[in-house]
């Protein structure tokens, strides 16, 4: 039991980082109705800036504030810039145009950052397991992880629901037409959402930062599990991200710990071993296909919320 | 979202699109016109995304094996055309292909990954390419499938982690949990580890690869099964990941990491204090102490500003070894059959000191047992602590028909 709750916790861990990440690409896909696929990209910004300022401020939580501060500045200079030519134009050359930003961001961060990688280490004391319930232990950075996640989700919701930018947010999401035509500034707003999306990203890149990796191209890979995320979630649901992300989280966690046991009853320890990890990771393909099938708008679609 | 296919394109199109872009990202840039008389090598290996750190430790140890060899093998001019893999199987048969058939080289050398070089073998054997692998070690590659035109400078898999487990009963290590990559690498260095490790093996994973990044569901079923000692593999920058997330579990001080190719020269400035500790067999250190060996390391350290790793090390020693192999047939590289014995007789100086071939052309060879070590000026290296294997022969050898 204490080591279901063990794996359970690092399916809502894995879950919690995807929200991050799943967060901002539907606040962007779903107010501005962009296909982001730069979103990675900040993601990478977000871990190297961290990377950069914890190494030269000598602290990760300074180094971490510097690095969302300057993540944030980056996403609204690259909507400034770069994404704005792109409104209203079809899907395909969103993914077009933010395709090319990825392959851009790459080679900046090659030539800024060299090709080979960096380290975002953590404070000693983060180095260890804490005993949550007698019995259990579990790693303490993980334990943050999760923490400042759902307090981020929180902190979400209110901007959302309780403020007038959510307010403003809520009615972009459903009809964008009107909220121009009733004298608010949609070019600020986009603005400062794509700030707000990028942020979110950063704050995801650098918080696996530590226990992942700090490399050019991290972002794409996880990019795939946030899209995955998003369309079961209900694009432009934060909600809907929300629980998306603790379902997928859980699927290829619980998938990759206990798959190889339930195999190897009815197969050979190799053939088990070799099918497993193939398994868990269909499984979460598996469900978005079956949530298109089924439910095509996503479980919370962004309509009715 | 209004309409209801548009999910399904944006799914479509973000997976077609993210799994396109290292493919796009890294475009060879060779085409050097070819020279008469011009000894054309093709180099496989990767030099795009993370991986690409092994790739460019492989080239610049050629690049210096050449400088050394005054850029020319047996008297003549080398031209080396360098592709990337990309870590994938289809790609690097591809390049392969690409590489004997249109450029039409004399030579093939690399090959990181098991997967890449056993799906790669075909090609190879077929147009008895003379090659030397530097790197990977599949078991095929050692057994059923030995060629007289492919060579390894670098070992079969099986050999380096049953080289951890004999060091593993030598701690009094009873119980473990073996984890690495679902690929063929992975499979045979656990199989490794259990071909001499005598305790009991209380539970192993394989994960997925190369993709996977986070072990947090694996390291907890480690902890779960109480064993002596975990016994890892992943190599390049998942080691990197492996080693830390094992010691932000907390795990370190309670059941200790036993290695195979996961801590090297690459990952070691990056790994810092956390790979201090940490036992890992290899065929090769940088601190052996032969001419050629200290030679090797002090101009790289010269040349490159950093330090190199075995698998640099293993294809440094291509070069003389082709170098000896085109002086033996006196430059005339299309006696193939000629090029193939005085490759066999392997009459080199290696960076590790002696070197020979087993009948199956995979090297008998040393096996130590290596430390990282925190310097007084605050760097960190790796260092041999002792011979854990001499000359050691792999398993498969048997197998291959070659006598």
């Amino acid at each position: 039991m204490l080591y279901f709750i063990e794996q359970c916790l690092n399916g809502v861990q894995l879950g919690m980082l995807l929200f991050l990440l799943a967060a901002g690409l539907t606040l962007i896909f779903g107010i501005m109705d962009l296909v982001n696929l730069a979103h990675g990209s900040l993601y990478m910004l977000g871990a190297y800036f961290a990377a950069t300022f914890a190494a030269f401020t000598d602290s990760f939580v300074l180094g971490a504030l510097l690095a969302l501060v300057a993540t944030a500045i980056c996403g609204m200079v690259l909507e400034v810039i770069a994404i704005r030519p792109l409104y209203g134009r079809p899907h395909l050359d969103h993914v077009l145009g933010t395709f090319g930003l990825l392959l851009f961001f790459n080679e900046l961060v090659r030539l800024v950052w060299g090709p080979a990688g960096m380290t975002l280490s953590l404070p000693s004391e983060m180095l260890t397991a804490v005993q949550i319930i007698p019995g259990l232990y579990y790693p303490l950075y993980r334990l943050v992880i999760i923490l400042v996640a759902l307090a981020v989700a929180a902190l979400l919701y209110v901007v959302v629901m309780r403020t007038r930018l959510g307010m403003l947010i809520r009615a972009g999401a459903s009809n964008r037409e009107m909220v121009g035509a009733l004298g608010v500034n949609i070019k600020l707003l986009y603005t400062l959402v794509f700030g707000l999306g990028a942020t979110l990203a950063g704050f995801a890149g650098l918080m696996q930062a530590p226990i992942l990796t700090v490399q050019i191209g991290m972002g794409e890979n996880i990019l795939i599990l946030a899209f995955v995320v998003i369309i079961i979630g209900g694009i432009g649901s934060i909600r809907g991200a929300f629980v998306a992300a603790l379902i997928v989280g859980l699927i290829d966690t619980l998938g990759r710990a206990f798959l190889p046991d339930v195999l190897h009853s009815m197969l050979s320890v190799d053939a088990a071993l070799t099918l497993a990890p193939a398994i868990s990771s269909m499984s979460i393909y598996m469900l978005m296909a079956a949530v298109l099938v089924f439910r095509p708008e996503g479980l919370f679609p962004a309509a009715s919320r | 979202m209004r309409a209801t296919m548009r999910p399904w394109i944006l799914g479509g199109a973000a997976l077609a699109v993210v799994a396109g872009a290292a493919g796009i990202e890294q475009v060879a840039a060779q085409g050097m016109m070819a020279a008469q008389k011009t000894i054309k090598i093709g180099f496989i290996s990767t030099f795009s995304g993370p991986a690409a750190a092994i790739g460019n430790d492989m080239r610049n140890s050629f690049e210096l094996g050449l400088d050394h060899a005054g850029r020319k093998l047996g008297g003549l001019p080398v031209q080396v055309i360098y592709e990337d893999d990309q870590i994938k199987p289809d790609v690097g048969v591809q390049k392969t292909q690409k590489l004997i058939q249109s450029d039409k080289v004399d030579f093939i050398v690399g090959y990181i990954w098991s997967n890449v070089m056993v799906a790669s073998l075909k090609p190879l054997i077929d147009s008895k390419t003379v090659t030397l692998v530097t790197n990977a070690g599949a078991s095929e590659l050692a057994g059923a499938m030995c060629s007289p035109y492919v060579f390894s400078t670098s070992w079969q898999n099986d050999q380096t982690p049953a080289a951890i487990g004999t060091y593993m009963n030598q701690k009094g290590v009873k119980s473990a949990f073996l984890m690495g990559p679902n690929y063929i690498a992975g499979k045979d260095m656990l199989n490794g580890v259990q071909s001499t490790f005598k305790g009991k093996i209380v539970g192993q994973e394989l994960t997925r690869w190369p993709d996977q990044l986070d072990f947090s569901a694996e390291l907890s079923k480690a902890r779960a099964a109480h064993p002596d000692a975990i016994f890892a593999f992943y190599p390049g920058g998942a080691g990197i990941q492996f080693v830390t997330q094992y010691a932000q579990s907390g795990l370190k001080g309670q059941i200790p990491l036993y290695t195979a190719f996961t801590i090297d020269d690459l990952s070691l400035p990056r790994l810092k204090d956390l790979a201090v500790g940490v036992p890992g067999a290899q065929n090769w250190v940088n601190d052996l102490p032969n001419e050629t060996n200290k030679k090797f390391v002090a101009d790289y350290r010269a040349k490159y500003k950093t330090s190199p790793s075995f698998y640099g090390a293993d294809t440094y020693d291509a070069v003389p070894l082709l170098d000896s192999a085109v002086r033996a047939v006196h430059g005339n590289i299309a006696d193939k059959e000629g090029l193939r014995k005085a490759i066999e007789r392997a009459n080199f100086k290696s960076v590790r000191g002696d070197f020979k071939f087993g009948n199956n052309h995979i090297p008998i060879q040393n096996f130590y047992l290596q430390d990282a070590a925190k310097n007084s000026d605050g760097s960190y290296s790796l260092h041999t602590v002792s011979l854990i294997v001499k000359n050691d022969q792999d398993k498969f050898h048997d197998k291959c028909p070659m006598k």
